[in-house]
């Protein structure tokens, strides 16, 4: 038991982490689900593919040759670039596989089943063409193993610091974005009312546009942050993050911004306490058992609103 | 300023319109009026292009408006205040007004603050409540939210779907003697109404829906004046 | 039968499919085919039992696998040499047959507030958690057999008679979908099978008509479990062996695909549907590789052009656009 409170800071530290980026990839759903009322199954190879930009992007200027690397310059370099093309890639699913079947005014699950088929999909599509084996993330050349800091006497990586600082950042981007500009509020207003939000003027189609692009540009930032920290990424990481990211946006209260943040730090520290006591096989069996109870028990979440099941559900 | 000719519309295989013949001239207040499910939401939505009429022809400002887009019909010049008023609730009342202003995004910021100025004047309540959402104020508050919204876009037209359904009396009288300040400042107002009486009582011509027709058409006085046109279409008031 | 009578081809296509069924491995070129076409049966027996509880009730299940594994994995208990139990074929069956409609019971309990995609995920959830159990649970005490699984299999003796060869399986398996087929075609019309429709379009006026939404839900969840405990016990005793890889989530969408792919609710559709996703991968065998990316890219083009399906549900009744299980969606104006 005392090895176990020893190494409880150090869980909890990573727990925060991956809270964070569970928030980060969790708010890619939220927002998609806010908006239009379906959940973006392919959302989680949106993150994988993140991943993978991250990837190509570091490889490239290792091969390169470029001297000098350092996080500083490298890692936003990396997040521009796995965001812009997630985002796009958002975009594009969005434009082709979702709008034509939500436009037909017709039930949800005829886009669910078309996102099922365009995550398998995009989970082969990567798998064709980056091969089935894992790609590695050097992470430690840009983050020496021996660079840390002694935070309240636990000794936390700057990798951490910058995971949780990019997220952190990322997130509070978000909260400005949407509560303070004009299309934040036209985001609020077509999600509140899309009628009503095109009865103002507001470009409807537009809007949704942006609202996956942004969801699905914080889910390739997501993905590059988890590469960085576990170093290993495949074509099928997507499909457990993913599940876990619904779960946290689920847990806050799908739609809820703050919520999916709140949900994913709250997973993250619930899953890292409990492989901490427990077989750490069956730590998915953790978060999907919150996901279930939470749907069972609460399904608008903890942020969410009360509203009645047969309302918005 | 905008004039139905001979529209059409159906809900799926329900022909809700019939045959809308109706026109409004600028600086007027012309009210629309009928019973449950005559029709007058429905008309509403035709003239701003939520639904699109399956034949005829809606022209605004001599230009036909039927096939466009509801945000182009907007940016017309052409504003809602809608049935039930639909403020977004989870947004504050500022934020509200300024989704109402959303089509003017591009106008210099002095003018803003003029137009948020001149919904706070004719609203003093809204102006005390600006930070609170609009989810929070009472119903003949949000009327007046709903209003002023519509009146951020600065609008040539203003339509307005019953205004009076479920305030108090006294709060109707309120809203229509704000309806007649706001057409004394220059906008033409299209109201849709159960409420005769008092909808009449400030339009200067009426016409009466009934089963997606128009069945009868004059002037406001004429028509609160008839008693068999009152007791037929009017309803007993 | 009074209650499946395809229209015209359709009645034609399903004499056709029955022929062939009934005659094709006496005809097949090789054993290998044979087992194909015990793959068909195998899964058209599956994509029925799910079709009773999609197609019928309206209920999107994606963790059907789960009925499946369980079914499988009980058979495996009850005849091999991993308990030590080698209950004859005809003995296991049944009682696999409750235990696996008892746990559908169990995962759609929860489910029966939830409507649309939240009972999608659930579901899920719920078919993720039994691959877990399956693949783990072999510490501290072995009951899964972990990773490897469950060999060594009992052969089924049906009256006296060990069954060998394929062609012998797939005579058994053929039985089980004309079973299937013969079962979901009499629920339809009866009482249940209303309910179900009843639910399925318009759950509040259902349970306004008095129908007990609760219980006819599960009773979905339960008969179309069976069906699955039923292919399950099949899957183990003609494999001999059972592996929690057997039973992954992609297996459920592959099942689920049969049954959009011919029309939800169709019988003679599932079963196309079932011989299409079964043959055609044998068919185009030399591009193993692509077989997801274009099952993938198959289910978005289906739902964007065709969400009905390929034949459409052919009751007069309503124009059946599958509404599965929809929840009514805030407005998704056409025009917007």
């Amino acid at each position: 038991m005392a090895d176990v409170l020893q190494i409880l800071p150090q869980q909890l530290v990573f727990g925060l982490a991956l809270g964070t980026v569970y928030g980060l990839i969790a708010l890619g759903y939220t927002l998609v689900y806010g908006i239009l009322f379906m959940i973006n199954f392919a959302h989680g190879e949106i993150f994988m593919i993140g991943a993978y930009v991250g990837w190509w992007v570091l490889s490239w200027l290792l091969q390169a040759q470029v001297g000098g690397l350092h996080p500083v310059w490298v890692v936003p370099l990396m997040l521009v670039h796995a965001m812009l093309f997630a985002g796009l890639l958002g975009v594009l699913l969005e434009r082709f596989a979702y709008r034509p079947l939500y436009m037909r005014g017709a039930t949800r699950l005829g886009p669910l089943i078309s996102a099922i088929g365009a995550s398998i999909f995009l989970q082969n599509a990567v798998m064709l063409t980056q091969g089935a084996r894992m790609k590695v993330y050097m992470t430690s050349l840009l983050f020496p193993r021996t660079w840390r800091f002694q935070v309240a006497g636990v000794s936390v990586s700057v990798l951490v610091l910058v995971m949780v600082g990019v997220a952190a950042v990322m997130m509070w981007g978000l909260h400005l974005l949407v509560q303070r500009t004009s299309l934040g509020r036209s985001i609020r207003a077509v999600a509140e009312d899309r009628e009503m939000a095109a009865i103002m003027g507001v470009n409807i189609r537009r809007v949704i546009g942006v609202t996956f692009f942004l969801g699905s540009a914080l889910g390739g930032a997501g993905g590059v942050l988890v590469g960085l920290y576990y170093t290993q990424i495949d074509f099928f990481m997507g499909y457990s993050a993913g599940l876990k990211a619904f779960t946290a946006a689920v847990l806050g209260g799908i739609g809820n911004i703050r919520g999916a943040m709140l949900g994913g730090l709250i997973l993250g520290l619930i899953e890292s306490l409990a492989v901490t006591f427990m077989n750490p096989a069956y730590k998915d069996v953790v978060a999907f058992a919150i996901l279930i109870l939470t749907l069972v028990f609460k399904p608008t979440g903890l942020l969410g609103e009360t509203v009645s099941d047969w309302e918005k559900v | 300023m905008l004039k139905l000719v001979d529209v059409v519309t159906h809900y799926g295989p329900i022909r809700v319109l019939k045959a809308v013949n109706l026109e409004v001239r600028a600086g007027e207040i012309v009210c629309l009026l009928g019973g449950n499910a005559s029709g007058k939401s429905t008309t509403m939505k035709t003239i701003l292009g939520v639904v699109r009429p399956t034949a005829g022809t809606v022209e605004f400002e001599g230009q036909r408006i039927d096939r466009l887009p509801t945000e182009s019909i907007v940016r017309r010049g052409i504003s809602l205040v809608p049935e039930a008023r639909r403020i977004f609730a989870r947004m504050t009342v500022w934020e509200n007004l300024a989704m109402g202003a959303f089509t003017r995004q591009k106008a210099p910021p002095g003018e803003l603050a003029e137009d948020f100025e001149r919904v706070y004047a004719l609203f003093p309540r809204l102006s005390e409540r600006q930070q609170q959402p609009g989810g929070t104020l009472s119903g003949g508050e949000q009327q007046m939210l709903a209003i002023g919204r519509a009146l951020m876009a600065r609008p040539r037209l203003l339509l307005m779907d019953e205004p009076s359904m479920g305030l108090a009396p006294a709060l109707v009288d309120q809203v229509f003697d704000i309806i007649q300040a706001i057409n004394r400042q220059g906008t033409t107002i299209l109201v849709v109404e159960q409420n005769a009486t008092v909808a009449l009582s400030i339009a200067s011509r009426g016409y009466v829906l009934q089963n997606g027709r128009i069945v009868v058409h004059d002037t406001a006085a004429a028509l609160l004046g008839a008693d068999h046109i009152r007791r037929a279409y009017l309803g007993e008031n | 039968m009074r209650g499946w009578a395809p229209v015209g081809w359709q009645r034609r296509v399903a004499w056709g499919l029955g022929v062939v069924a009934v005659v094709g491995p006496l005809v097949a070129p090789n054993d290998y085919w044979i087992g194909v076409m015990t793959r068909i049966c195998l899964y058209g027996t599956l994509a029925l039992g799910l079709n009773i509880v999609v197609g019928f009730a309206g209920l999107l299940d994606l963790g059907y696998v789960a009925f499946f594994g369980i079914g499988s994995y009980l058979y495996a208990f009850l005849a091999s040499p991993h308990f030590g139990l080698h209950l004859p074929f005809f003995v296991a069956l049944p009682i696999i047959v409750v235990l696996t409609a008892f746990s559908g019971i169990l995962i759609g309990a929860p489910t029966l507030r939830l409507r649309g995609d939240y009972l999608a995920i659930v579901t899920l959830g719920f078919g993720e958690i039994t691959y877990l159990l399956l693949i783990n649970l072999d510490r501290p005490i072995n009951i899964t057999g972990g990773p490897s699984g469950i060999v060594g299999i009992d052969v089924p003796v049906l009256a006296g008679f060990a069954l060998s060869r394929n062609i012998e399986y797939y005579y058994l398996f053929l039985a089980a979908v004309a079973f299937a087929l013969f079962a979901s075609a009499r629920l339809r019309h009866s009482r249940i099978g209303w309910a179900w429709q009843a639910i399925r379009e318009d759950e509040l006026a259902a349970r306004a008509m008095g129908i007990n939404t609760t219980v006819a839900k599960l009773q979905a969840f339960a008969i179309g479990a069976s069906f699955a405990g039923i292919g399950g016990s099949f899957l183990a005793s003609w494999q001999k062996s059972v592996f929690p890889d057997n039973f992954l989530f992609t297996e459920s969408i592959n099942i689920l695909a049969m049954v959009i792919l011919g029309g939800v609710g169709n019988l003679l559709g599932v079963v196309l549907g079932a011989v299409l996703l079964v043959a055609l991968p044998e068919v185009f065998r030399d591009f193993h590789a692509y077989r997801l990316l274009v099952f993938g890219l198959m289910l978005m083009v289906l739902m964007v052009f065709r969400p009905q399906g390929l034949l459409t549900l052919e009751t007069g009744a309503a124009k059946e656009e599958p509404d599965l299980a929809a929840a009514p969606e805030p407005e998704a104006d056409a025009r917007v």
